[in-house]
């Protein structure tokens, strides 16, 4: 028992569950806010492979690390796009254009890739963000070290999330997402243009699940792999429904995951030898599954989610 | 003659071969209560979602206060002063009261949503035309009736000066609608135009000031209400003599169904309460009540998808326990449901498919489902209930809602059935349809079925039923004559005071 006390003291613990869930927060704030205009987009994986792949690059050739992340958010908004079209103007299947989207990016993200860097035994590498230095919290004992050493990336989700927040419940255009995602003819109605709403929550929800796939690259590692988003995205939009489209939660239900995963981690070191390891990779899945069982059954899901909305059909 | 307050100058509008609109021509004056009649398809929702910018016209011109509107802008129509009320209400239930009224009524970039000035100004519209609402409670929450309050609040938050209201008693209880036409006669005295469509001849005699009849979308007549009466405008509407068949002599034969002292719980709730009901052959038992009373559950007792926590039912002199759909099907039992768009009927199936469904078992052989055989009957009850706008093959969605119903009675009764439970059978049909619906019922009940009408509309329960019972918070009253009641009595019981009702003649 000591052991597990002791990984949850060390401040290594708590740095790490920040810096693993920095992709997730971007990625499950673009996820959501999809959703909440009412368009589900399971092409995150994709966008996400392809954003830590172009933000990567960017660096690679020259740009500096911030012109990557924006690079990414841009090729995220054009996949964004993509799926809009497919799924809002021509009103086709979301599940079936989503996946689409993704087999694409992530083939594609791995086609640019071999095309722009010649194959080598190791990866090329990019001098990626460092951790900001916090005047006074940065050398607090223990909080300096496990909240306050980490790259600006993870300092821009948290902020991500607040605005969000206060965009959705607190604005007219808030107002307007949410109205269109749950009814888009009562928003027509209003005066509001449901397939506008659509087209600019999936395209800025897309560029955050660009910025997600960067920071993968730019932050957490160093380097591209074409596999490397492992799954991440299908997180995303499972905690989507975990946080029940609620953009605090959503935040919640990203720090809970990683705090499982960080947390599985540092128990495979202790507990070698007596348990197979790939048992603790699933722990963090497991208790996610039973996390959303728990969670998303009083959850009140966007009524037009999934719902192609055409003028004067009912 | 007051202010006009809208104009319509001969507006047509075509959707491919069918002409919706036949250059209409239609004026409202401030303050006046207009009606726009006319049977389901005769243009009326055509015309009004041109009017709101909907729909764009073939030709013709919008008027609202002197200005003429843009075609197919909504926004313009809003700000113009025209506020909708469709019958489909455009409403989010997960949002609440206020949300819904205030959407999209700010710049969309400004950074903040003026809640609280939101909320006074929806409360002070609430309290000067009495349409009572919180808003902060969820709109899923509320019942229909609170919702219509609400989408008539949305459209006079937006300044609206000319308010339509698409079948605005459709969804509603009587109770309910005769509440919002005394709100609507308050609003047209402060100085409101409103417009509402409607087929219920009843409604519009009693509210509004002048009335428009639409047919085969054209303008056919235009009359104050002082100098018409409903059999004028029936005739008028439909363009032939309606008149609803008359119930002959009863003679009723042996009991085939009894309950008694039946109980349904239901969600924690008891929906039935120790009722009792008999129903004899040739005849028919009318249960009236406002919606929500329990008929549903009365309804499901016979339709073989209730189960009983207590009481015992016979049929055919035999004593049953719960029975399953199949059941009922095999005893020969005709089922008429209440909402025939989701129980009654499959609108993506064909409707060979849906007439055979339920007893498909006689319509395959070997594993397969012999199409030709289920064709053959879908004909049959297509001819023989004259169902109109498609044959056996085509897609049941299709069909407007009179014919539909034809086609589940048709389905029920092209083989003669002994008992027939009919719930809200003629509910938001126009006045054609119900005749035929009503001569179908009288006519099972001619060859000997023994029908049990559950209705909320007092003149078909008095023209087709022959004893009546009410059933107000789950109890039935005792039964009476139909001969020796009226509308007054059954009214009194309608409410739960049936202490000096004159039982029928007890078995």
């Amino acid at each position: 028992m000591s052991e597990v006390f002791d990984i949850l003291t060390s401040a290594g613990l708590w740095a790490a569950v920040l810096r693993i869930a920095t992709p997730l927060i971007f990625g499950t704030l673009g996820a959501l806010l999809c959703e909440r205009s009412g368009v589900l987009n399971l092409g995150i994986e994709g966008i996400m492979t392809f954003g830590a792949m172009i933000g990567w690059l960017a660096v690679y050739n020259g740009a500096d690390l911030w012109t990557g992340l924006l690079v990414a958010a841009i090729c995220g908004g054009i996949f964004g796009f993509l799926h809009s079209v497919l799924t809002v103007t021509l009103g086709l299947s979301q599940h079936v254009s989503g996946l689409g989207v993704t087999l694409f990016a992530s083939s594609f993200s791995y086609y640019v890739f071999r095309l722009m860097v010649p194959v080598a035994g190791t990866p090329p590498t990019v001098e990626p963000f460092q951790p900001v230095d916090i005047p006074l919290l940065t050398s607090l004992p223990f909080f300096g070290d496990a909240f306050f050493s980490q790259t600006a990336p993870t300092y821009v989700a948290i902020v991500t999330a607040v605005v969000l927040a206060y965009v959705i419940f607190r604005t007219p255009l808030g107002l307007a997402i949410r109205m269109t995602g749950e009814n888009p003819h009562a928003a027509e109605a209003q005066g509001i243009n449901p397939l506008a709403v659509r087209y600019g929550c999936v395209i800025a929800g897309s560029a955050l699940m660009g910025v997600a796939g960067a920071f993968l690259t730019l932050s957490a590692f160093n380097s591209f792999f074409p596999t490397m988003v492992q799954g991440r995205g299908w997180i995303c939009i499972a905690l989507v429904v975990f946080a029940s489209w609620k953009p605090s939660r959503a935040l919640l239900g990203a720090l809970l995951f990683s705090f499982f995963d960080g947390f599985q981690v540092r128990l495979q070191t202790v507990l070698s030898g007596s348990v197979p390891y790939q048992l603790f990779l699933m722990m963090p899945y497991i208790l996610s599954i039973a996390a959303l069982a728990f969670m998303a059954r009083h959850a009140r899901v966007p009524q037009a989610l999934m719902k192609p909305f055409r003028r004067g059909e009912r | 003659m007051t202010e006009v307050a809208l104009e319509i100058r001969s507006v047509s509008k075509r959707f491919g071969r069918i002409v919706a609109n036949d250059n209409i021509s239609l004026s409202v004056g401030k303050g006046e209560i207009v009606a726009l009649l006319g049977e389901n398809g005769a243009g009326k929702t055509t015309l009004m979602n041109i009017l709101f910018g909907h729909y764009v016209p073939d030709q013709g011109s919008v008027t609202v206060l002197g200005q003429e509107l843009p075609h197919g802008s909504p926004r313009a129509a809003i700000q113009a002063g025209v506020g909708m009320v469709h019958q489909h209400f455009s409403l989010a239930p997960n949002l609440t009261v206020l949300e819904n009224v205030m959407t999209g009524t700010q710049n969309l970039w400004s950074v903040r949503s003026e809640t609280a000035k939101a909320r006074e100004k929806l409360l002070a519209l609430s309290e000067r035309f009495g349409l009572q609402v919180s808003p902060e409670a969820r709109l899923g929450d509320l019942s229909v009736g609170e919702q219509q309050r609400v989408e008539i609040l949305k459209a006079l938050y937006n300044d609206a000066r000319i308010l339509v209201l698409d079948e605005p008693t459709a969804v509603l209880t009587n109770i309910e609608a005769a509440r919002m036409f005394a709100t609507l006669k308050d609003m047209a005295r402060q100085g409101l135009s409103l417009i509402f469509i409607s087929h219920k001849l009843d409604e519009v005699m009693a509210t509004a000031d002048r009335i428009f009849v639409l047919r085969d979308g054209k303008s056919v007549a235009e009359r104050k209400v002082g100098d018409t009466n409903k059999a004028e405008l029936a005739e008028l509407m439909v363009g032939r003599q309606v008149t609803r068949p008359v119930r002959d002599a009863s003679n009723p034969g042996s009991v085939v169904f009894q309950a008694e002292n039946i109980s349904i719980i239901r969600d924690g709730i008891e929906r039935l309460k120790s009722v009792g009901f008999y129903l004899r052959e040739g005849e028919i038992l009318g249960v009236i009540g406002v919606s929500g009373n329990g008929q549903a559950d009365l309804a499901q007792l016979l339709s073989g998808t209730a189960r009983r926590n207590g009481g015992t039912m016979n049929i055919f002199g035999e004593a049953v326990g719960d029975l399953s759909v199949a059941q009922t099907i095999a005893l020969g039992i005709g089922r008429i449901p209440e909402d025939r768009n989701h129980e009654g009927a499959i609108g993506e199936m064909a409707i060979w498919e849906n007439a055979i469904l339920e007893r498909l078992g006689e319509y395959s052989s070997k594993g397969f489902v012999d199409r030709k055989k289920g064709m053959a009957f879908a004909k049959r009850v297509v001819d023989e209930f004259d169902v109109r706008g498609g044959g056996p093959s085509s897609r049941t969605r299709l069909l407007s809602g009179g014919n539909m119903q034809k086609m589940i009675l048709g389905r029920n009764l092209v083989e003669p059935k002994r008992i027939l439970v009919a719930a809200q059978p003629a509910r938001g049909l126009d006045e054609g349809a119900v005749a035929a619906v009503h001569e179908r019922i009288l006519e099972a009940r001619r060859k000997g079925a023994a029908v049990l009408l559950i209705s909320e509309d007092l003149d078909e329960v008095m023209a087709l039923a022959d004893r009546i019972q009410a059933i107000v918070g789950g109890r039935l009253s005792p039964p009476v004559q139909a001969e020796k009641t009226d509308s007054r009595q059954l009214g009194l019981m309608m409410s739960g005071e049936w202490s000096g009702v004159e039982e029928a003649d007890a078995l």
